[in-house]
């Protein structure tokens, strides 16, 4: 794992604070992101992990300020990124506009919708880079080639100018990764990029993402669900549920020794070819709803260990368990670890 | 796998050919239906008229001639004479300047506004976006003719006030389309994608949401210049719209009126015209909605 050690000691490249977002529906309010926090460092892939609605899509638009205010609302935290808090910044002004794309590209979920279907992939590249770069017509020409060039899409003289529909669904989230590395960004955050995909088309997408960041030297946020995903690429992994974080650490210590419940029924739903008739155990309930959280532990209701106890204490914050490693889970810090 | 390889090259010949069979693609379903081509006709006939009107009849649209009033169709005059014995084509030739002039300044000055209001209104959905479709409401709740009505009131005749009235009775039309529009394509992924890269809301507007929207506001334009032709017409018959001695069909289907007996053609030719001309645009609005239809798009 590279970079590990000494990406400890260095300052986080992006670091956020107890991140809050709440959305205000006639229901009630949804506590969707609550006092999440995590650090990116230079050059390292991380993985943010957990199922639909845990929180992990919105975390990250919140950093970016995307969130639609109303519903939205970021309600606290701070997003620590280059010596300012990027929260201080309204949403519209100068200041977030140069990170968007310039310094945090998004690559996101849908190829089919995330491309602007009346404007050619051509110009949609160079529009990024007339704006960021201040490139005239010309040279982001050229540059937009090079970018499709470096993301593999063949014939990429004659590919500019096509439309988006004219391109597949993976060839479409190749324009996107090119997009998202046009303005040599320091952060990639790849919302879901591959789930859409098909497998094999997932997998060289990945691949590709992986070599581009390496040879750019770019951090990359793997939002995904799928820890198989996560095991392959990412140094770091954070595991969310219900709007918190509840285990972090490297890939080996949380996939080869997961602490938490939740994130050890992630890992046992995953199909393993090879490892004979083990049965995939499926996570009972469903996620909370997010409108009516108590102050117990929210995983508790679908909680295979879970004891008397539990239900008494408030919810568990993030403990060390070992070096780099933490968890929040009652049982863990009480040391009768479920897992081991 | 062969068979991916095939599909393959299937697909690149058809992006290639899809490239350059946009514009084609649009034509022909156009000319795949006999009404649409009915309508284009009728229309070029009318552009040729409004374009040659002065070489195609040798007669002063203006010009009375009090001794070959109500004369009937011959072939010097082909439809025969006014009751000012003024040649009744000629009328009809000029009077079909007036017609696409006032159609064609109305559908665009409606347009511009109100795709201007409706796209303010779809994206700043807040307080700005309400007061503005609340106005349009109001304005929309009013029957076209009684709003030209009140604005012809105020402001008095002449063609001017028409088209001014037209263009106000006709904004909300294009507001609302264009609000509806902006709400729906403000939802796809790539205009989060376009805030993304840190792009302006003013720039996202006019690059990104207005291309997106044209197509139905360009059918809506071609469907509206029938509906602003006719409301022309039906205001000036009304004698509120364009007053005589000007060759507007309307005020001539109502001079035509007092003659129906003597000279009935006074009053159907005019009337005809209106009817030819407002079809055709309403059948080519028809034709090019269904070409610009995505949902549709493959399968003629």
């Amino acid at each position: 794992m590279p970079g590990e050690d000494a990406g400890r000691a260095m300052e986080p490249l992006l670091r956020v604070e107890n991140l809050k977002v709440e959305f205000h529906t006639e229901r009630g309010t949804v506590a969707a992101v609550n006092d999440v926090s995590y650090d990116i460092y230079d050059g390292e892939i991380v993985g943010l992990v957990g199922e639909s609605g845990s929180g992990k899509t919105v975390s990250q638009l919140a950093v970016m300020q995307l969130v639609r205010t109303p519903p939205g609302l970021i309600t606290g935290g701070r997003v620590l990124f280059e010596g300012a808090d990027l929260l201080q910044y309204p949403s519209k002004s100068r200041e977030m506009r140069s990170v968007r794309g310039r310094k945090i590209a998004m690559v996101f979920q849908e190829p089919m919708t995330s491309l602007n279907p009346a404007l050619t992939v051509g110009l949609q590249l160079r529009e990024m880079l007339e704006l960021h770069l201040g490139m005239n017509r010309e040279a982001s020409r050229e540059r937009s080639v090079e970018l499709l060039q470096m993301v593999g899409i063949p014939d990429a003289e004659k590919r500019v100018k096509d439309y988006p529909h004219q391109f597949s669904g993976g060839m479409r989230q190749r324009v996107m990764v090119a997009m998202a590395i046009s303005c040599n960004p320091k952060i990639v955050i790849a919302d879901e990029a591959t789930t859409a995909l098909d497998a094999t088309t997932q997998l060289q997408l990945l691949e590709l993402m992986r070599d581009l960041v390496k040879r750019l030297g770019v951090s990359l946020v793997l939002v995904t669900h799928n820890l198989g995903v996560v095991a392959r690429y990412a140094h770091r992994v954070y595991v969310m549920y219900a709007g918190r974080i509840v285990e972090h650490g490297t890939v080996a210590q949380v996939l080869s020794c997961p602490r938490h419940p939740y994130t050890r029924g992630l890992i046992q739903c995953v199909p393993r070819p090879g490892l004979g008739d083990r049965p995939l155990i499926s996570i009972d309930g469903m996620p909370p709803d997010l409108i009516e959280l108590g102050s117990a532990c929210t995983f508790l209701p679908r909680c295979p260990y879970r004891e008397p106890t539990c239900e008494q204490e408030v919810l568990p914050k993030l403990e060390v368990v070992e070096p780099g490693h933490e968890v929040a889970c009652h049982l863990v810090s009480k040391g009768s670890d479920p897992c081991r | 796998m062969p068979a991916t390889s095939v599909t393959s090259e299937k697909a690149v010949t058809n992006v290639s050919k899809r490239r350059t069979g946009e514009f084609r693609r649009i034509v022909r379903v156009l000319l795949s239906r006999k009404l649409v081509v009915f309508g284009l006709v009728i229309i070029f006939l009318l552009l040729v008229a409004v374009i040659f009107a002065p070489v195609l009849t040798p007669y002063d649209p203006y010009k009375t001639s009090l001794r070959e009033t109500l004369q009937q169709p011959s072939w010097s005059h082909l439809l025969g004479t006014d009751n000012l014995g003024r040649d009744l084509l000629t009328r009809l030739l000029y009077g079909a300047r007036i017609s696409l002039l006032i159609g064609l300044v109305v559908v665009v000055a409606a347009a511009a506004v109100g795709t201007l209001l409706g796209a303010i209104a779809g994206y700043y959905e807040r307080w700005l976006g309400s007061l503005i479709m609340r106005v349009m409401d109001a304005v929309m709740s009013i029957p076209m003719i009684l709003l030209a009505l009140i604005i012809a009131a105020l402001l008095g005749g002449g063609m001017a006030n028409v088209m001014i009235a037209l263009a106000v009775a006709l904004t909300p039309a294009y507001a609302r389309l264009m609000h509806g529009q902006v709400l729906t394509v403000k939802q796809n992924d790539y205009i989060l994608a376009e805030r993304a890269i840190g792009s302006r809301s003013i720039h996202i507007m006019l690059r990104h949401l207005l291309p997106n929207c044209l197509p139905q506001i360009l059918v809506v334009m071609a469907m509206m210049l029938g509906g602003a032709i006719l409301a022309e017409a039906g205001l000036s018959f009304l004698g509120i719209g364009i007053t005589p001695p000007t060759p507007a069909w309307g005020s001539m289907v109502n001079e035509g009126m007092q003659y129906l007996e003597t000279n009935p053609l006074m009053c159907f030719a005019p009337g005809i015209a209106v009817m030819l001309v407002v079809f055709a645009f309403n059948m080519v609005g028809d034709g090019l909605r269904d070409a610009l239809d995505p949902r549709l798009r493959g399968t003629i």
